[in-house]
């Protein structure tokens, strides 16, 4: 097995972490990184050296945000999210955090995400999400303070709804 | 000496919380934490909200991931689609995207998807009905359903064996397809619940599972080498997920990387 498949081995399991805590949903998940893998594997020709983790990062938060904009023009095939059955009462877990992910905008998510589950620099986050340094700030920036909000602000007006 | 009168701002608090803080600047948050117990609480809500978030998806990087993750098989059939990779590249070039940069890679234009996805969901609902003539070549008769299949397809295909998934193959027969002839296997649970695995050529590239679903049926959708495949059944998703997953691995192992069927 060459370098690069090895650097692309050894960083799958980071990948399915990232996905599902990105997507909310196992099945998307593991078929973003699907198409994230083949689409390295292919693209090896391109890849001049460089930090193949942070490429696949790329390659997968890019994946994910295209993802979003097809599911809202191709309703009929929109994947049911797991999360939709589970959307119940509080011993569905409530305001839970993954709950609290699904109300952030994308690229707080993956900005929040990379960071704290990932253990990427700012400078790496920068990279990905191909934005200036003061970006991600101010995208972990709001993300930590709506799920802060969401967390605690809310609870008490927490129903079922039948 | 730190400044009493510096104000310490989201950005700092932020930056100290991700460790992305230089040793004196650390001091200084810390200190400002020390007399700011509205960001010291903050500071602690953005920590546990990490812990949350590691607590809640840390566990998926310790699983061993499924085979088709497999980097060996997936460069296989990647390297296999020579005429899907000219049209990657073509859609590159048409899109304007320069080196490898990943931004603005396109989905999967899932143009047979649509079209693969409804045709065998209609032969699912006229053929699953159907007592006496379910099928053309009855399954017991599996190498030549396999041998005439793989000849009027153009592609050497197998009925996979999903006896492990509680399936019987009742047969197969061949069926008009959104690309031309198109094989259509039919399976049964003991219980007399039917699958259908629909499948032709396609131009498509490899893709991931799809699922799709209405009120009587559902379907996954998945692409692997020049051919498309349509697993049909009742909408029940983990049971259809595990079977396309079974057919899957299956149809992979048993097709020979240098085709000779």
């Amino acid at each position: 097995m060459s370098e690069f498949h090895e650097h692309i081995k050894v960083a799958i399991p980071a990948l399915r972490r990232y996905a599902r805590a990105l997507t909310r949903d196992a099945e998307t998940a593991d078929d973003i990184v699907q198409d994230t893998l083949v689409r390295a594997l292919r693209s090896e020709h391109l890849f001049h050296g460089g930090d193949t983790r942070a490429w696949l990062y790329t390659i997968l938060t890019n994946l994910n945000r295209n993802r979003l904009r097809t599911l809202s023009r191709r309703p009929a095939l929109a994947p049911i999210k797991d999360s939709d059955a589970a959307t119940g009462g509080p011993e569905a877990g409530g305001r839970d955090i993954s709950r609290a992910l699904d109300e952030l905008a994308e690229d707080q998510r993956s900005a929040l995400l990379l960071v704290v589950l990932e253990g990427l620099t700012y400078r790496e986050v920068a990279e990905v999400q191909g934005v200036p340094i003061g970006t991600v700030m101010s995208r972990l920036a709001r993300a930590r303070s709506q799920i802060k909000a969401y967390l605690d602000g809310e609870r008490p007006t927490l129903r079922r709804v039948k | 000496m730190i400044d009493r009168d510096q104000i310490i701002g989201e950005d700092e608090l932020n930056a100290y919380v991700d460790g992305e803080l230089p040793a004196d600047r650390r001091a200084a948050v810390e200190a400002w934490l020390a007399t700011h117990p509205d960001d010291a609480a903050k500071v602690s809500a953005w920590r546990k909200q990490a812990e949350l978030i590691r607590a809640r998806y840390g566990a998926i990087a310790d699983e061993i991931p499924p085979q088709r993750f497999n980097v060996n098989r997936l460069t296989r059939r990647s390297y296999g689609a020579i005429a899907a990779a000219a049209a990657v590249i073509a859609a590159f070039v048409a899109g304007g995207v320069l080196g490898w940069t990943a931004r603005g890679v396109e989905v999967a234009r899932p143009s047979d998807l649509t079209r693969f996805t409804s045709d065998a969901l209609d032969a699912y609902r006229l053929y699953v009905v159907e007592v006496r003539h379910p099928v053309e070549v009855p399954g017991d008769q599996r190498p030549h359903l396999d041998a005439w299949l793989s000849k009027r397809v153009g592609s050497p295909l197998h009925a996979p064996e999903l006896d492990k998934v509680g399936l019987k193959l009742v047969g197969g027969r061949l069926l008009p397809g959104p690309t031309g002839p198109t094989a259509f296997f039919m399976y049964e649970t003991p219980s007399g619940e039917r699958f259908t695995l629909y499948c032709g050529r396609t131009g498509d590239r490899d893709t991931a599972l799809r699922y799709t679903t209405g009120p009587q049926n559902a379907a996954y959708y998945w692409v692997d080498g020049d051919l498309a495949y349509v697993l049909s059944g009742p909408p029940e998703r983990d049971k259809l997920h595990s079977i396309a997953q079974a057919a899957y691995d299956q149809i992979d192992r048993r097709v020979p990387p240098q085709q000779g069927g």
